[in-house]
C-alpha cells in the first residue's frame, strides 16, 4: 500500500492491456486491468504499485501543490530576510 | 545463529560477519586473519595476499560477466591494500553441459582484465560436475601483489582523514537485480565492474596520504563505512546529499525498495585520505570518474556508528545491511 | 511550468521546503496548549517518518502514534503456519510478496521452508504466477495473497486473468485485511487503565494509497462520528510535513473535518474500477484475527462462494494447522501496534528481538514500527 511509484507512461499495448512506464531511465511492464479503457494515454504520469498501473496523477494538482511549496519558501525567505535585518540593527557593533 | 546456513549469510552483511567470526575466525584465528582487511599482508609488509569466489547470477550482464568479475574482484583486493596484482591462480568449476562457446568468451573477459592490471595466470584447476549439482558456473581466484604503499589499514582511520568515494555508487547491485529473471525490467543500467589498480596507482604516484582504501562489495558502501567506523573505532559522518548516486540506480532504488548505500559496487572503493590530500585525491578520481566526491568526515560523535545527516537538519544511523536483500512491497 | 517526472519525486521531498513547514507547524502548534497525538495508520508513512527524521523535526507538543499499518505485521502466527504447510507440500509453488519470506511462523518463516527443500518464490507482482503456472504446468501455484486495499485489487486481477483464460493450477490464500475497520477498532478499544502513550489518538493521517483505490470516502465516520480529523497524506517526507500541518489548523481552526493532502491521485471515490473488482471476487470475512490486536471484525476478506474451487484455504483444509498460537510472551507487538508501547519499551528490542532474528512481526517488515525505530531511530 505504500511502495507505490509515480512513472511515465511511455507505451501501450491494447492487445495484452499492458502499459511500458518509465522512472528515470528504469522501464517495465504494467498492467492496465485496474483503468477503464481510455483512460491512460502515452505521456500521462501514473502511479505504479506491484506491477499494476493504480491511478493517474493529476498533473494540474501537482503543479499545484509545487507552486504551493514555492510560495511557502518564498514567505519564510521573505521572514527570514526581515529578521536577520532586525538583529543586524539590534547588533550593538554596528557602527552608526 | 541458526543451526543451518542460510541466504542470508552470503550477503556481505550482518550474518555473513557473524558466520565468519563465528565458525572460520575461531578456528582460523591468527593476527593477519583478525586484521579483517580486503588483502593479507604477509611477509612483512611485502605481499598482499587475498582469494575471492565468484557465483553471480546472470552469469552475463550489462558491462560485465563473471570473468571480468572474477578477475576484477581478486586483483581490486589486493590494489586495496597499495599493492600491484602479480600472480594469480584460477579453480573454475563447471556443470556439465555448459557452453564452450560461453566459456571461452569467459575466458577472453579474464584475459583482458588481466592485462590492465598487469597480472598474470600462474596455476589453475578444473572441476566439472554433474548437471543440476551447481548453477552453470563458479569461479574463485587467488592472487598475490607486490606492496608499493604500505601501511593501509582499515584500523587506522581517524579524524585527521577525510572520506570519499570513487564515483556514483550501487549499479552493480542494481544491474544484476534488473537482469535477473521474475523482474522484467529495461533499463540504461550498467555495472561498474573495473579494475582499481590503475587509479590507486596514480594516487600513489601523486604522493597522496592514504590511510584506507575499500572497495564496496556486497553490502555496498554501508558496509564499508561500518566495517571502518568499527575497526578504527571512530564515527563517520556521511552528508546525506553529497552521495552520488546516478538516475537509473535511483529509479531502481524507488521502484524496489532499495537503498543505494547497500547496494554490491564491482568498480566503486571508499577512501580515507588525509585532510590536506583530499583535493588533490579527488582531482585525481575525477580524472576516471566525474562523479568523484567527498562524503564524509570522522568525528567522535558516536564512535563506531555512522550517521547520516540530512540537508534539513535531522539525522540518523547508516546501519550494516542485514538480511537478503528483497523488494520492499508495502 | 511542464510537469517532468522529476519533479514527482524532488519537489516532494525537497529539504528547504520540509524546513519551512517546520516552521509553519510550530508557528501553528503554538497557538495550542493542548498536545496533538497523531496516528499514522499506514506502514510507508511509520518509514518516512523515521527515515526522514521527522520526530526531529516537531515541536513539542506533536506526537506520533504508529499504527497498524503493516499488512506482513499483523499476519498472525497461524497463518503463516498456513503458509507453511502449504508450502512443504511436494506439488505446491508457493508464491507471494517480498517481506513476507522472513515472518517467523511457529516451525520458522518461509525462508527456513525455503532452507529445507520447500519451493518458495517471492514475485515483484501477482501476475507473475500467470508465468510461474505455465512453467511447472504439473504444480499447485498457491498465490498467499497479502495486504490491504491497496494489494486486493491486483489479486482480484490475478483471478480475473485465471478465470478468463481458464488456467487451471493457480489457486488462492487469502489474507487481505481493510483499513477503516481496524482504525474503528484501535479507537473503542481504549483503555483508561493502561498509562503509557494512553492510546488517545486525536487525529489520522490517512493511508496515501489504500485511499487510492478506495477513496477518501471511507474516512468519513472518523470525522463525523469518532470526532477525530483525517488528513489523507502522501507518503513523500514534504506531503507528510503539509498533512501534519493541515492537521493542527484543523485543531486551531476548531475543524473535524475529512482531508485530502494526496490530491494528486486521492479523490473522495477512488478508483471504482478497481473496486468492483473487488466485490466481485471478495466478501467480507466475519472476523479476521490480527496479530497483537485479536480478532478485528469484518476485517478481512475472503474469496466469494462461487470461487471456493481456487480457494487453497479450502482446499487443503486438511492439512492446515487450526489451533490458536500465544505471542511470544516478551512480545509487545500487540501494544504497539495500539499505539500504547512505543517500540524502545519492549524488553527484547534491539537484543533478542533484531531485523536479522524477529521475534515480533513489527520487527519483520522494514515498514513495522520496531524495524522503522531500529534502523533509523536511535539518534542519541
Amino acid at each position: 500500500m505504500c511502495l507505490s511509484i509515480p512513472s511515465k507512461v511511455i507505451k501501450i499495448d491494447k492487445e495484452i492491456n499492458v502499459a511500458t512506464v518509465d522512472t528515470m531511465g528504469v522501464k517495465r511492464d504494467a498492467s492496465l486491468d485496474l483503468m477503464e479503457e481510455g483512460d491512460i494515454k502515452i505521456g500521462d504520469y501514473v502511479l505504479l504499485h506491484i506491477g499494476f498501473i493504480m491511478n493517474k496523477i493529476d498533473e494540474r494538482d501537482a503543479l499545484d501543490s509545487i507552486e504551493t511549496y514555492k510560495e511557502i519558501l518564498a514567505i519564510m525567505d521573505e521572514e527570514d530576510r526581515k529578521n536577520a535585518i532586525l538583529e543586524d540593527d539590534e547588533c550593538p557593533n554596528r557602527g552608526d | 545463529m541458526n543451526k543451518t546456513v542460510t541466504l542470508a549469510q552470503g550477503n556481505g552483511g550482518e550474518e555473513n560477519n557473524e558466520l565468519i567470526t563465528k565458525v572460520f575466525y575461531k578456528a582460523f584465528k591468527n593476527e593477519i586473519l583478525e586484521k579483517s582487511e580486503d588483502a593479507a599482508v604477509i611477509e612483512d609488509g611485502k605481499f598482499a595476499f587475498s582469494t575471492d569466489s565468484f557465483t553471480v547470477s546472470p552469469i552475463f550482464f550489462p558491462g560485465s560477466d563473471i570473468g571480468k568479475l572474477s578477475i576484477c574482484g581478486t586483483c581490486n583486493d589486493l590494489a586495496m591494500m597499495g599493492a600491484k596484482p602479480k600472480y594469480l591462480t584460477v579453480g573454475i568449476i563447471i556443470e556439465e553441459g555448459f557452453s564452450i562457446k560461453n566459456l571461452e568468451k569467459i575466458v577472453r573477459s579474464m584475459k583482458k582484465e588481466l592485462e590492465i592490471n598487469g597480472a598474470i595466470i600462474v596455476s589453475g584447476d578444473t572441476k566439472v560436475m554433474p548437471k543440476g549439482t551447481i548453477d552453470k558456473i563458479l569461479i574463485n581466484t587467488t592472487g598475490i601483489g607486490e606492496i608499493l604503499y604500505s601501511g593501509i589499514s582499515s584500523n587506522s582511520i581517524t579524524e585527521d582523514d577525510t572520506i570519499l568515494v570513487s564515483r556514483d555508487i550501487g549499479c552493480h547491485g542494481a544491474t544484476i537485480f534488473a537482469s535477473r529473471e521474475g523482474i522484467e525490467l529495461d533499463s540504461e543500467l550498467k555495472s561498474d565492474c573495473a579494475s582499481l589498480f590503475p587509479i590507486v596507482k596514480k594516487l600513489i604516484d601523486a604522493g597522496v596520504n592514504i590511510t584506507a582504501l575499500r572497495d564496496a562489495t556486497r553490502g555496498g558502501v554501508a558496509a564499508v563505512l561500518n566495517e571502518w567506523a568499527k575497526q578504527s573505532d571512530i564515527c563517520i559522518e556521511v552528508d546525506e546529499e553529497s552521495i552520488p548516486v546516478s538516475q537509473e540506480v535511483y529509479g531502481m532504488c524507488e521502484m524496489l525498495g532499495f537503498e543505494a548505500t547497500a547496494l554490491a559496487n564491482e568498480g566503486t572503493f571508499c577512501l580515507a585520505i588525509k585532510k590536506e590530500d583530499g583535493q588533490k585525491a579527488i582531482e585525481i578520481l575525477k580524472e576516471f570518474n566525474l562523479d568523484a566526491t567527498t562524503i564524509a568526515k570522522v568525528t567522535s560523535k558516536h564512535p563506531q556508528k555512522v550517521i547520516l545527516n540530512s540537508s534539513y537538519g535531522t539525522q540518523r544511523f547508516l546501519d550494516t545491511p542485514s538480511g537478503e536483500l528483497l523488494p520492499r512491497i508495502c | 511550468m511542464e510537469l517532468k517526472l522529476n519533479n514527482l519525486y524532488d519537489d516532494f521531498r525537497d529539504g528547504q521546503t520540509i524546513q519551512a513547514y517546520q516552521k509553519l507547524i510550530e508557528q501553528e502548534a503554538k497557538k495550542i496548549s493542548r498536545d496533538i497525538n497523531i496516528m499514522e495508520v499506514c506502514g510507508g508513512h511509520t518509514h518516512t517518518i523515521m527515515k526522514f527524521g521527522l520526530p526531529q523535526l516537531m515541536p513539542k507538543n506533536i506526537h506520533f502514534i504508529h499504527g497498524p499499518g503493516c499488512p506482513v505485521c499483523i499476519m498472525p502466527k497461524e497463518r503463516i503456519d498456513h503458509a507453511y504447510a502449504l508450502a512443504m507440500q511436494e506439488e505446491v509453488i508457493l508464491v507471494t510478496l517480498g517481506d513476507m519470506i522472513k515472518v517467523p511462523g511457529s516451525n520458522g518463516s518461509l525462508q527456513n521452508a525455503r532452507a529445507k527443500g520447500a519451493d518458495v518464490r517471492f514475485v515483484y507482482s501477482p501476475m507473475e504466477c500467470i508465468k510461474i503456472a505455465k512453467e511447472n504446468p504439473d504444480k499447485k501455484i498457491i498465490f498467499f495473497a497479502i495486504g490491504f486495499e491497496t494489494t486486493t485489487p491486483m489479486t482480484a486481477a490475478l483471478l480475473n486473468a485465471v478465470v478468463k483464460k481458464n488456467i487451471t493450477n493457480i489457486y488462492f490464500h487469502i489474507n487481505h485485511v481493510t483499513v477503516p475497520e481496524v482504525m474503528k477498532e484501535l479507537i473503542d478499544s481504549r483503555d483508561e487503565h493502561i498509562d503509557s502513550y494512553n492510546n488517545r489518538i486525536d487525529a489520522f493521517l490517512g493511508p496515501s494509497h489504500v485511499s487510492v483505490i478506495s477513496g477518501a470516502k471511507i474516512y468519513e465516520i472518523f470525522a463525523k462520528e469518532y470526532k477525530r480529523p483525517v488528513v489523507v497524506t502522501g507518503f513523500e517526507p514534504v506531503d507528510m510535513m503539509e498533512g501534519i500541518y493541515k492537521i493542527v489548523k484543523q485543531f486551531v481552526e476548531g475543524r473535524c473535518e475529512n482531508e485530502i493532502q494526496y490530491n494528486r491521485v486521492v479523490t473522495y471515490d477512488g478508483n471504482i474500477k478497481a473496486q468492483e473488482l473487488i466485490n466481485k471476487y471478495f466478501d467480507k470475512a466475519s472476523l479476521f484475527k490480527w496479530r497483537g490486536l485479536g480478532n478485528v471484525p469484518n476485517s478481512g476478506l475472503k474469496l466469494k462462494d462461487e470461487f471456493t474451487k481456487y480457494d487453497a484455504e479450502i482446499i487443503y483444509e486438511k492439512i492446515l494447522p487450526k489451533h490458536e498460537i500465544e505471542d511470544h510472551k516478551l512480545c509487545i507487538c500487540g501494544d504497539i501496534l495500539r499505539g500504547m508501547a512505543h517500540p524502545t519499551e519492549c524488553t527484547i528490542f534491539g537484543t533478542a528481538c533484531k531485523p536479522s532474528s524477529p521475534v515480533g512481526s513489527c520487527m519483520v517488515s522494514s515498514e513495522g514500527a520496531c524495524a522503522a525505530y531500529f534502523k533509523y531511530g536511535n539518534i542519541i
